[in-house]
């Protein structure tokens, strides 16, 4: 089996792209969308073009805004980020951003979040991702309770958790490039999309593993000596298409979102299509080469 | 074999049944889709009540009393099926906060919905504590809660208000004032507080502000008493009229907005269907090319499906948003993954030596302890996801764990009974190509 045999090459790639991963997050930074920080956010549409940014920003300071930042969005649209308004800066909105009724201005989406409802989410975003995990952790180690040779179960918990580490890196470190050229921003949305890779791709990992120690089982009933790479490989050649199938009509489906579904859930299914690629990579080229690294170390 | 397959023809029968029904709902209105305000265009005002003034016993009450005003003031301006419902909320803020959430479909003015809530009044009556002198009234003052203290009265005891002239010795000769009446609760707290504090100050707040503070010269039995703030005759006329449609017992504050115009929600809708079907259609065509019969029968199931969670969105009812919509257009390509698994199994079973029907059999049976656990995990992710959410990822959440349970179901069960009744031999002939797969055989 390739993927095993040649394993240190794998570990190579992979270790390249997590780099590539935890690089981009360093250097484009996670910003944190107004769901989180407190603020207003305004998106606005100029059916017949939409006006200047130094002319939108000087009606916008007349109007009393400060510290706010314009975006282009789409063909005609402005993206506004901004403290949160006062009463007659709301009641004026649409005025303000006609610039003088030069550029009528529709306001297509405004959102308000208080401070406190931002900080209220912020620490629960933290715990929702802290609680995910350790039921992830309860999870891996239900599912690998039995004790088997020549690994013991707990090696079979701790890959998987490395593994699961990666699958989220990945699209972490895929959204700050994201951010970078579009100006996404870190919102529930995306705290949604991160979860919920990490309860998806756990599972590609646990059906190649319980797939090794099934092999093991029978050689062992069946008195067959076999070398622990062999099963391994074995093992994972076994257990391909279904991992590739499983994700690959996921992925189908979430491309269909991507491409055709509405603005809103845009990065959102992106970021879980690179998520659930990344959990497939991670479960055919990482968590078994992993495995069989781990037994070669501990057999010397 | 006869009686698998009449459970199939059943399971069709009731899968064109929900079908229907789905149908029905929607185009008849009986049970149409609920959608959330992203996708219908609409305001949601969030609000904190200020309980500060209020005993801990009483908060409930007065959330009750605050949703109860407000809905009522809401469907007097002819909003459409408004929502209005209190949250506990903050706790994780280390600022724990009762609030109100005021959704207004179709109202997508947002400072004219912040209005239109905004006019009603705040009507609250405090007792000036004994050791405080008198202080001014119609401007606010700032320690309010050391110079008086809440009295038992609240603004949810009023039952109605109107403008009266004032005819009472030493008022200037008709000045307006108004009067308020209380309901017969309100009558009784009344009557024993005015008879325990005669003597004492009583002061009537609207909007946070004294208006009027009375001394309280004898009980009063019959349930009213009268602001006389120095109006002129339309200012009493419209407070008469605002305190008629109903007084906030405490003061709120606005603290979150979100306004989706119709058009972006339409789109949004228009696009988030387009997508489904395309969704649909791709992992239907891959499924069928590669697993071929078995393929088709993933088909059926996943028809099944989509035709129970439609059903189910429309009864329990969800609230369907574009992260909901995501969820669902997931959970189709999820939903088949059981049949990936079970069907990449039957293969090795018929490999294996085993006969057809065998294969079907234990193929179920191995595989669905992995569809177990790989279900288990993602119910974790949405569980925790409901509890995380704003009302936005809770859409998310209940679509995404509702498909998750659905589609394990369906896909067990259906495909299950669906591929026995067919009762074909697969390594016969022509059949042994319809049931491999992938590009070779």
């Amino acid at each position: 089996m390739i993927i095993v045999r040649y394993r240190n090459t794998f570990f190579a790639i992979t270790g390249a792209i997590v780099f590539a991963a935890l690089l981009s997050v360093a250097v484009f930074g996670l910003h944190l969308g107004t769901d989180f920080t407190g603020g207003a956010l305004i998106q606005a549409t100029y059916e017949n073009g939409r006006p200047a940014p130094e002319t939108l920003s000087q009606y916008l300071d007349t109007a009393g805004f400060s510290g706010y930042s314009l975006r282009e969005a789409n063909e005609n649209d402005y993206i506004l980020r901004a403290a949160n308004l006062t009463s007659e800066q709301r009641g004026n909105l649409a005025d303000t951003l006609s610039v003088g009724g030069e550029s009528p201005a529709v306001i297509n989406q405004l959102t308000e979040v208080g401070p406190v409802v931002g900080e209220e989410l912020r620490n629960k975003a933290v715990i929702a991702l802290a609680l995910v995990l350790i039921a992830i952790l309860f999870f891996i180690a239900f599912a690998f309770r039995k004790v088997s040779e020549p690994v013991s179960s707990w090696i079979y918990g701790l890959i998987a958790l490395v593994t699961l580490g990666h699958d989220v890196l990945i699209p972490v470190g895929f959204y700050a490039v994201l951010g970078f050229f579009t100006g996404a921003q870190v919102d529930t949305l995306f705290i949604t999309a991160v979860l919920t890779v990490l309860g998806y791709s756990v599972h590609d990992t646990i059906v190649v593993f319980d797939r090794v120690r099934e092999n093991l089982r029978i050689n062992q009933e069946r008195g067959r000596r076999e070398d622990f790479t062999e099963v391994a490989g074995r093992s994972l050649n076994q257990t391909l298409v279904r991992s590739v199938n499983t994700s690959l009509t996921t992925a189908m489906a979430l491309t269909a979102l991507f491409l055709l579904g509405p603005a809103s859930t845009r990065d959102f299914s992106l970021t879980l299509l690179v998520g659930i690629i990344a959990g497939t990579y991670s479960s055919i080229f990482l968590a078994t080469p992993l495995l069989v690294a781990v037994e070669r170390w501990r057999a010397k | 074999m006869w009686k698998i397959r009449l459970t199939a023809a059943l399971i069709l029968a009731l899968g064109v049944g929900f079908g229907w029904l789905v149908y029905d709902g929607q185009v008849n209105g009986t049970r149409p889709f609920r959608l959330g305000l992203d996708l219908s265009g609409g305001t949601q005002l969030v609000y904190r009540a200020d309980l500060s003034a209020i005993s801990e016993g009483d908060a409930n009450e007065s959330m009750a009393a605050l949703r109860d005003t407000i809905e009522r003031r809401v469907n007097l301006f002819g909003v459409s099926e408004p929502i209005v419902q209190t949250q506990h909320g903050g706790t994780f803020a280390g600022d724990p906060q009762e609030r109100l959430i005021v959704e207004l479909p179709g109202i997508t003015d947002t400072q004219k919905a912040i209005e239109l809530i905004g006019q009603t009044p705040v009507l609250e009556f405090r007792m000036l504590r004994s050791d405080q002198p008198i202080p001014a009234t119609g401007i606010s003052i700032d320690n309010v809660n050391e110079v008086f203290e809440m009295a038992a009265i609240t603004g949810k005891h009023l039952a109605s208000a109107q403008l009266q002239f004032d005819q009472s010795l030493g008022a200037r000769p008709n000045d307006p004032v108004v009067a308020l009446n209380f309901n017969s609760e309100g009558a009784d707290i009344f009557a024993e507080l005015t008879r325990n504090n005669v003597g004492k100050y009583f002061g009537i707040f609207l909007d946070g502000v004294p208006i009027s503070i009375p001394v309280i010269r004898e009980a009063i039995p019959g349930g009213t008493a009268v602001i006389s703030g120095g109006f002129d005759a339309n200012e009493a006329k419209e407070l008469a009229r605002n305190l008629n449609y109903g007084a906030l017992p405490v003061p709120i504050e606005l603290i979150g907005t979100q306004t989706v115009s119709g058009t972006l929600g339409a789109e949004a809708v228009e696009r988030g269907i387009t997508a489904t079907l395309w969704g649909i259609l791709a992992v239907v065509l891959f499924m069928i090319f590669w697993y071929r019969l078995p393929g088709i029968v993933a088909f059926l199931a996943l028809s099944f499906y989509i035709v129970v969670i439609l059903a189910l969105f429309q009864w329990i009812p969800v609230t369907l948003t574009a992260a909901g919509i995501a969820a669902f257009i997931l959970s189709v390509g999820m939903a088949v993954d059981a049949n990936v698994l079970i069907f990449e199994r039957m293969k090795e079973e018929l490999r294996g030596g085993k006969d057809t029907a065998d294969s079907i059999r234990d193929g179920f049976a191995r595989a669905w302890l992995s569809i177990r656990d790989s279900n288990i995990s993602s119910m974790i992710t949405a569980i925790i996801l409901f509890w995380f959410g704003t009302s936005l990822i809770k859409g998310f959440a209940l679509v995404f764990g509702l498909g998750v349970l659905v589609s394990m179901l369906s896909s067990i069960t259906i495909s299950r009974t669906l591929l026995l009744a067919l009762g074909v031999d697969a390594k016969s002939g022509i059949l042994h190509f319809f049931f491999g797969s992938g590009i070779r055989n």
